[in-house]
């Protein structure tokens, strides 16, 4: 007969097997699933991994689909690890693209080098705003942060579509819901002769900067105090109004810029197709990575790669893109609950 | 004026908001055990995903109804084993729910898209439905509304009337209390997830087969979600979440009637209604509550026995 034990103290160097073990039960499950539909599964997944991460070009695509990603995974970090569970980094995202967007429509008379930056900052403040809502009405009226980000999610997206569908709509595009493509000026450059974008170096930038304020700031260090414990923090006099406000707002800001980096950098104009569900996938990265800005970096690169490798899977064997949810979804339910190991073991009894 | 406008509007406000009510009773009979289930979203949809399919293969909504609730509740499993045997952490579990099963149901379900389905037709109901003023609104709809009269009452009978609904409580309220009791609190804890999930799955299906008879892509469009504020909202009573969910029922009729007459209000505008509702009544619910109504251990896992 099994028991199980409580461990002494927590799984320490096999933790990551365990991790990895629940990667490839997910796996395997996503392929189980994809041979019940009639999909041949191997070469499904072969599929999966070749056109994730089996060519230059394949790497390329991951990475910048990584930039959205980990700009609203760091954001969606910061508030975690108060314990403020913002979900909306989506709408953020979508506040975001529309701040950029209005830029770049109403001063596209202006030299790059200052519309980019104009376009980042209407990007931080419509994004901080729809961090700030929740913040507010978590501190003054009580409510839950959860269920407000996630009405916001929906409120902004319909923002963007009212915008691109009425006044925005681009009078050339044949009725589609599309603004006109962005003056060269406020389109994110590539990289040399790649496929990448600069908006990587702003990741790496922010990215950087954030881990240092987490690890040697005070801000960081309160951050760290009060999440863990919130009484505590209380106690030792961490203004917990403060910080919620603060963590919002940095976390809808972040999620705004990467809703600019996608509209600049990818699409070069606004319109529906933007909201790829970035805003949802970066929680499951931020929590997979355990809110850590190198491991959400890591994260978002392997997340990013499982977007395009489901892409692959649409476009050679027609398998819909929703099977990315699925992996997505799957890969959080196992490795929550291989995490378990980590503190039981089962022992003969 | 009042019988052309307001009393289909009315009637349309109980419709709309009957899925909405399946769904919070459910979130409700499992938040009553002590674990948040915000997978309400993921398990609504496999629900209709499921009674769709199950109705259209067999030719029997019914058949199609009740398969909607039983798959949403081995689908609510996922979170039991989660949560209850691996101690996951209860948030995390439910989104993970939330995303698989929107993911599963727009992958299985795009076949689908455009079919129809033998669904529910309206019942006018004999004498009750000649009332004055409620017989239009209340007694002329489909059968799975009338269900959904009974149920809050049933639901509130089970909880606070039986010693099952007692022990189901108890492990939301005091868990400690209930194990020195010898009775097992995760036993109670898997019946509110496998119970509530079933109630979200009925929601779910309402939503396939007596909503709409046609399948659509993500045709739950939040309402999960909307459950999850409206528990809050209904201070985790069952009485309270009916007025709740009419009153979202309410808004989605009145803006899918507007949009019906022709408006020039843009769509997208209309449609944020219902979601600004859920924020304006969730801000109010919440400043009103003194955080007293939630179940005491709602969201917190009990450690297993050594």
């Amino acid at each position: 007969m099994l028991q199980l034990r409580k461990r002494p103290t927590p799984l320490g160097w096999s933790a990551p097997l365990v991790f990895v073990t629940a990667v490839v039960l997910s796996l395997a499950v996503s392929a189980l699933l994809l041979r019940l539909q009639g999909q041949p599964a191997w070469e499904g997944l072969a599929v999966f991994f070749q056109s994730g991460f089996g060519s230059t070009w394949a790497l390329e695509d991951t990475l910048n689909k990584a930039v959205p990603l980990f700009l609203c995974s760091l954001g969606v970090a910061v508030a975690f690890k108060l314990q403020i569970w913002n979900i909306g980094a989506e709408g953020q995202f979508a506040l975001g693209a529309v701040g950029a967007t209005w830029a770049a429509l109403y001063f596209s008379f202006l030299p790059w080098f200052f519309l980019l930056p104009l376009m980042l900052l209407s990007a931080t403040i419509a994004g901080g705003i729809w961090g700030l809502i929740p913040a507010l009405l978590k501190l003054y009226m009580r409510a839950n942060e959860i269920i407000t980000t996630l009405m916001l999610n929906y409120i902004g997206i319909l923002i963007l579509e009212f915008l691109v569908y009425g006044s925005w709509k681009d009078r050339a595009s044949f009725g589609f819901p599309m603004t006109p493509v962005f003056e060269s000026g406020a389109v994110i450059a590539r990289i040399g002769r790649t496929n990448l974008h600069y908006g990587l170096l702003l990741c790496l930038a922010i990215g950087l900067a954030m881990a240092l304020v987490l690890a040697y700031t005070r801000f960081g260090y309160e951050l760290k105090a009060s999440g863990e414990n919130p009484r505590a923090g209380r106690y030792a006099h961490i203004p917990y109004k403060k910080l919620v406000i603060l963590v919002l707002v940095i976390s809808g800001a972040l999620a705004g810029w990467a809703g600019f980096v996608e509209t600049s950098a990818t699409l070069n104009r606004l319109q529906p197709s933007v909201m790829a569900g970035y805003g949802y996938t970066a929680i499951v990265v931020a929590w997979l990575a355990r809110l850590n800005p190198l491991g959400i970096a890591l994260f978002s690169f392997l997340l990013a790669g499982m977007l395009v490798g489901v892409e692959g899977m649409q476009l050679e064997l027609q398998i819909p893109a929703a099977f990315g949810k699925i992996m997505e979804g799957l890969i959080l339910l196992t490795v929550l609950s291989g995490q378990f190991f980590r503190n039981y073991r089962f022992a003969r009894r | 004026m009042s019988s052309t406008i307001i009393i289909p509007l009315l009637a349309a406000t109980v419709q709309s908001g009957t899925p909405v009510l399946y769904a919070t009773l459910g979130e409700i009979f499992t938040e009553k055990s002590g674990v948040l289930n915000l997978g309400v979203e993921g398990i609504m949809i496999v629900g209709a995903l499921s009674g769709f399919w199950v109705s259209q293969a067999s030719g029997n909504p019914w058949l199609g109804f009740l398969a909607g609730g039983g798959c949403a509740s081995l689908f609510s499993l996922l979170h039991a084993a989660v949560c209850l045997v691996f101690q996951g952490h209860q948030v995390v579990s439910g989104l993970a729910l939330t995303i698989l099963g929107t993911g599963l149901a727009s992958f299985l379900g795009t076949p689908l898209i455009g079919q129809k389905a033998p669904g529910f037709s309206r019942i006018f109901i004999p004498l009750l439905q000649d009332i004055p003023l409620l017989g239009p609104i209340l007694f002329r709809q489909d059968p799975l509304v009338y269900i959904s009269y009974i149920l809050p009452i049933a639901i509130w009978l089970f909880l606070y009337y039986t010693r099952w609904g007692l022990a189901l409580r108890a492990s939301g309220e005091n868990p400690r209390a209930v194990d020195v009791a010898g009775i097992s609190v995760q036993f109670y804890r898997a019946l509110g997830i496998m119970i509530g999930g079933f109630l979200v799955g009925l929601g779910g299906s309402y939503l396939s087969l007596a909503y709409t008879h046609i399948w659509t892509n993500g045709i739950t469009a939040g309402r999960g979600w909307i459950a999850v504020a409206l528990v809050i909202f209904a201070f985790w009573k069952p009485g309270r979440a009916v007025l709740g969910a009419y009153l979202f029922g309410g808004v989605m009729a009145f803006q899918l009637r507007l949009q019906a007459m022709g408006t020039t209000i843009p769509s997208s505008l209309l449609l944020m209604l219902p979601y600004l509702l859920t924020i304006i009544v969730i801000a109010l619910a919440s400043k009103r509550s003194r955080g007293g109504e939630a179940p005491a251990w709602l969201g917190v896992n009990v450690e297993p026995e050594e």
